[in-house]
């Protein structure tokens, strides 16, 4: 059994906390006294029928307003698979909070009104879904019985989308008519949508392949923590600790540790305090070396015949995060995986309009704004563009004086 | 299983791993808060395994309401013998004598609230930059919404409407002197996950998770275990009956189980049978108001 980390993404009121709340019941993992819970509460609010998105808005703020603040996790299981969905909010302000959430899924839910359509917000998420590189897209047409589960209205917003889609160059794509809050199409096909020949949601979901998400050629590892226990029966063992990025480690492989360019074997291969022969992403694991050369964290350790980027110039797609703009002379600090050095923005190239999806000149970088940018570092990166290997593509920003993270980087 | 796959409990144990050794790589003082309940044996393992064959390199902390289980406090105390790790206990007890605070009363006086106080107290004397607990996304809608680093400002507080963007396994603990970050490495596994995780890598538990016969009295259809902190009225029904603990917590808030299960095999197809959820059937404590744990975790609360 694996497990699909999926994100809900749409505008506000387009249904994403009814979606979520009609898996988990449909799919019988909201737990009675959970049931229970919300069933008081809906009652209290006075909308008569149990609302389901209680389950998700889990904070005052949220239940108050009845929308989403910031991204909430939740957890089912069927036979075939176990679940992790993260809900994210729709408004534009809480942009940040969705990223969050999509930055860790291999599929994104895209929610419409099948009354309204495409909106802002299904652009803005689904150029985030395709900036992240988030390899299956699924576009669920909602509340499709306010339609009088009208086909016509299903073909002209696939249609709308698809077109969308081609220009952003999302591949994987597939669309369901449904209604969440009347379950059609979620658990089986339903009769009212004779005209919808494919999978209903939950199976769909159950047999999405997400195997290729996981990249076992390239060898990538950078060392996050070095273990040296100093004890009589070990006083000189150090080993390496940290995740494989990606691909497969052996025994007795070749390997360099950039950006510093010494080589040397890898001796031994620990895997929790047991050793093993390989080891393949995405396990965390401890390497021991061959030779004692100064390697601390943040170097990486790449097999001997592999080639990742090696600059301390960079150019990238940045999503800014913070209510404070980019302030253009100042030092930033670049965290990238375990690695940490003083960056500063030397060009800005482009800003991409979101309704357009076209490239524009811009001075300034504010919140939610999606650029192109030139990124200087102290030190050099060891690297991949984001496209090739997300694991050594992508990377932070992080203000030096609040601490905040200010934005998503994702190397091109 | 396909080679170079892992299940979903590897997965799991992986992440977890990463993120304790995160926790290492980027704070100076950091410290595990151990209660000797389920999660928090589980955190104890992962541990254990993410800096072998070093020693687990951080201190765990026992924030003691003096309302434990007896079981809970021999298995801690054997857990940091055999781990060799430094145990800190501090007792709530004392914050309450110290500050002059006032108990809780009534027919179960719950600790909950105080030992907010003593945590903080800990974190001030020992001056920890993180705590590392074993709180789960699953258990309830408040901590589904809690970022796997979650940073507290100079008050210990949760600001839930102003979290800090998380972004791909990038965890960002940079922070000013005198706040702290909660982490939590667990937050992904449910109550499932960590059982059949106990179960797969047969991690001895305390033996009140087990069937075992008590003297206990029904409250509002949840079993009561007597013991000296809570008050026994005239109307109360003390039966003896086989019950297991399916979580751990103080003697005044946590309710049993009736069950048969001696075993984790047992247990776990209990667990998976259950139709009522982990702090439902066990936490008298959150039943008070629909924000209960939001508002503890805005006041410094784990």
């Amino acid at each position: 059994m694996d497990i699909l980390r999926f994100i809900t993404a749409g505008s506000v009121d387009d249904g994403k906390s009814t979606l979520i709340g009609r898996l988990l019941y449909d799919s019988k993992s909201i737990l009675t006294d959970q049931l229970e819970a919300i069933e008081k509460s809906s009652k209290t609010r006075g909308n008569g029928e149990i609302d389901l998105a209680l389950l998700t808005d889990g904070l005052r703020a949220e239940r108050e307003q009845g929308i989403t603040i910031d991204v909430a996790y939740k957890y089912f299981a069927t036979a075939k698979r176990k679940f992790i969905i993260a809900d994210a909010p729709g408004h534009i302000q809480y942009t940040r909070n969705m990223i969050t959430g999509a930055s860790n899924v291999s599929l994104t839910i895209i929610l419409i009104d099948a009354r309204t359509g495409l909106v802002e917000q299904t652009k803005r998420h689904s150029i985030i879904a395709s900036l992240l590189g988030i390899k299956h897209v699924l576009v669920a047409i909602n509340k499709i019985d306010l339609v009088g589960y009208n086909e016509q209205v299903y073909h002209s917003i696939v249609s709308a989308y698809q077109q969308m889609a081609d220009q952003l160059g999302i591949q994987s794509i597939n669309y369901i008519p449904i209604s969440a809050l009347n379950g059609d199409n979620f658990i089986q096909s339903s009769p009212n949508t004779p005209w919808y020949q494919g999978k209903a949601l939950l199976p769909f979901l159950e047999e999405v392949e997400i195997d290729d998400t996981i990249n076992l050629t390239n060898g990538r590892f950078q060392v996050q923590y070095i273990i040296r226990p100093q004890t009589a029966e070990l006083p000189d063992y150090r080993g390496y600790a940290g995740k494989i990025i990606s691909g497969i480690y052996k025994k007795g492989q070749q390997v360099n540790i950039l950006p510093s360019g010494a080589s040397t074997t890898i001796r031994k291969i620990e895997l929790a305090g047991e050793e093993v022969e390989s080891a393949f992403a995405p396990q965390s694991v401890t390497l021991l070396l061959d030779t004692d050369i100064d390697i601390s964290r943040g170097d990486s350790i790449i097999p001997a015949d592999e080639t990742p980027q090696i600059s301390n110039e960079i150019t990238v797609l940045l999503c800014w995060l913070d209510e404070k703009p980019l302030q253009p002379f100042n030092k930033y600090i670049l965290q990238h995986n375990n690695k940490r050095v003083l960056a500063s923005i030397k060009e800005i190239l482009y800003k991409l309009d979101v309704n357009s999806l076209t490239e524009e000149p811009t001075a300034t970088i504010q919140l939610n704004d999606v650029v192109k940018v030139k990124i200087k570092t102290a030190e050099r990166l060891v690297f991949d563009s984001y496209k090739q290997l997300q694991g050594t593509g992508a990377a932070i920003l992080i203000d030096e004086t609040s601490n905040n993270t200010v934005a998503a980087i994702m190397i091109q | 299983m396909q080679p170079y796959t892992l299940n979903y409990l590897q997965q799991l144990e992986a992440e977890s791993i990463y993120i304790l050794r995160e926790v290492m790589a980027q704070f100076e003082k950091p410290a595990l808060l151990f209660s000797g309940g389920k999660d928090s044996i589980t955190l104890a393992y992962l541990a254990k395994k993410a800096f072998s064959p070093a020693k687990i390199p951080f201190p765990f902390v026992h924030i003691d309401t003096g309302h434990n289980f007896e079981e809970a406090l021999a298995y801690r105390d054997l857990l940091a013998k055999e781990f060799g790790i430094t145990l800190i206990v501090r007792k709530v007890e004392d914050t309450i004598k110290k500050r002059n605070l006032k108990e809780a009363t009534g027919k179960f006086p719950s600790r909950n609230w105080l030992q907010t106080f003593t945590l903080l107290d800990t974190i001030e004397e020992f001056q920890f930059d993180a705590c590392i607990g074993g709180a789960r996304r699953d258990e309830e809608k408040a901590r589904a919404k809690e970022r796997v680093f979650s940073v507290r400002n100079d008050f210990g507080q949760w600001d839930p409407k102003l979290q800090r963007p998380e972004l791909w396994n990038i965890y960002n603990g940079k922070i000013h002197k005198g706040e702290n970050v909660r982490v939590f490495p667990i937050s992904n596994w449910t109550e499932l996950d960590v059982w059949s995780y106990l179960k797969a890598e047969n991690i001895p538990l305390p033996s009140i998770y087990f069937a075992h016969e008590r003297e206990v009295i029904h409250h509002q259809g949840q079993l009561l275990a007597v013991s000296p902190f809570i008050t026994i009225d005239a109307g109360d029904i003390v039966e003896k009956k086989i019950i297991r603990y399916r979580t751990v917590g103080d003697m005044t808030c946590t309710a049993a189980v009736e069950s048969n299960a001696t075993t984790l095999d047992e247990v776990v197809n209990e667990i998976k049978l259950t139709r009522i959820s982990e702090r439902g059937e066990t936490r008298i404590d959150d039943r008070v108001t629909e924000a209960a744990m939001e508002d503890r975790k805005k006041n410094g609360y784990f």
